[in-house]
């Protein structure tokens, strides 16, 4: 160092005034955006719920009720996950399913799922992934048509075995170059449906019981 | 370092002779990762020459105030939270934006060449100066993201300025351009970065041959 080698108290009072200047300014960064990140990722969910509906229930007014439900075996993890149940006057019209594949190439991969109430599949969309560049990033929709191949399949027209990619043995097509990516959404997918299956009447009467908890203005 | 006739000459080296990439080898982690498209680089280059410029400047104000083992402590201060701040702010106004650069706007904070000058250079020369070089730190590191980005997405997708929309606004996408071929995936690969990286490196070692003196 060749000059100014400072004074030890103003060194201290500066570095303590530029703690606090850090302190006061991170934190009147995270006031100001908390609000706004909030509502963009509220938007981002609800652009996403859209996108996986029938293309004849986007534009009604629909309402939506958020339930959280736990399977560690058929969802994919141990946490809660959202389920909104998407009813007109009481009636069911969908289920929507932020469930995560657990198995992608680098790490989870999270879908958006639509479930009709007779249990088909209306859409996939991955959310959030860390697929591979280029091979695995296909499951993006704006990427490639390969999420698409699930719409209108059901369970019960399928049967569980043939619910695999072509590789073992079951109808979907598999991303050439991302067979384990292909492979755990397909997983992901089937599973779900294997859950809305199980839990569709206790799912409706829970989404049921909490728009009766607070009626629609 | 006092302020000597070749004071422009040294401020603005960063750019091109002592560039933060090309010669130093510095902050090549957010490069590689970042530069699959030249709105990613535009971007993380915005974001890093702005933190650069601040950080380096209140640095050299504090230069005569701060002793020596307290300077590097501060530098991580004022860097962490200016990127904190950046980083809260790209995620509530620009939020795909946000998503399409993920870790790299957090992770400027322990950019080495960014961190470097803010240590070295600031505590030694004036705020001019410092002000100056830090610019054309920053420029010439935003230089190099935008050609390797540009390079990468071009050969990587036949686009250009793919996503500029995240930037500009929805008006913006017009500016996209599609080129009449698909694209050579590797480019976008991280071994597409090296090669271009290396292009990069070949061109400008053949374009000093001729301006460095042997030494």
């Amino acid at each position: 160092m060749a000059n100014a080698d400072g004074n030890p108290l103003l060194t201290a009072l500066a570095v303590a005034a530029l703690a606090a200047a850090a302190f006061y300014s991170v934190d009147a960064a995270f006031d100001w955006s908390d609000e706004r990140i909030a509502a963009n990722e509220r938007a981002r969910v609800v652009a996403r719920l859209n996108s996986v509906l029938e293309a004849g229930l986007r534009d009604r007014d629909l309402t939506t009720t958020l339930l959280a439900v736990t399977d560690a075996e058929l969802l994919g993890t141990d946490d809660p996950i959202d389920v909104f149940v998407l009813t007109d006057r009481g009636a069911p019209m969908a289920t929507v399913f932020a469930t995560v594949a657990p198995h992608g190439y680098n790490a989870e991969i999270g879908l958006l799922i639509g479930i009709s109430p007779v249990g088909t599949v209306t859409g996939v969309r991955a959310v959030r992934h860390r697929e591979t560049q280029g091979l695995g990033d296909a499951i993006e929709v704006a990427k490639s048509d390969w999420m698409l191949q699930f719409d209108g399949k059901a369970l019960i027209a399928t049967t569980p075995e043939l619910w695999a990619i072509e590789q073992d043995d079951g109808v979907f097509d598999a991303i050439s170059g991302a067979t384990v990516t292909s492979r755990a959404v397909v997983g992901a997918v089937k599973n779900t449906l294997l859950y809305f299956e199980q839990h569709r009447d206790e799912l409706y009467a829970r989404a049921a019981a909490a728009a009766a908890e607070t009626p629609q203005p | 370092m006092t302020p000597t006739t070749t004071s422009w000459h040294e401020a603005t080296a960063p750019l091109w002779r002592d560039n933060l990439v090309l010669a130093q080898f510095l902050g090549l982690c957010p490069l590689l990762a970042v530069t699959t498209t030249l709105v990613n680089g535009l971007a993380l280059g915005i974001a890093s020459a702005a933190i650069i410029v601040v950080a380096s400047t209140t640095m050299a104000l504090l230069r005569r105030v701060l002793v020596p083992a307290a300077r590097l402590l501060v530098a991580m201060l004022i860097l962490a939270a200016l990127v904190t701040a950046l980083d809260l702010f790209t995620e509530a106004v620009l939020y795909d934006l946000h998503g399409a650069l993920g870790l790299f706007i957090p992770l400027i904070v322990v950019n080495s060449g960014l961190l470097a000058h803010a240590e070295n250079v600031a505590s030694r020369c004036s705020v001019a100066f410092t002000f100056l070089s830090a610019l054309s730190t920053g420029m010439g590191f935003l230089l190099v993201l935008l050609t390797l980005g540009a390079l990468r997405e071009i050969v990587g997708h036949g686009t250009l300025l793919a996503g500029i929309e995240m930037l500009a606004g929805d008006a913006s996408r017009a500016l996209t351009v599609e080129l009449p071929f698909g694209g050579m995936l590797v480019a976008s690969l991280p071994p597409g970065a090296f090669f271009f990286m290396g292009l990069l490196l070949a061109l400008r070692n053949r374009l000093r041959r001729g301006a460095e003196a042997p030494r």
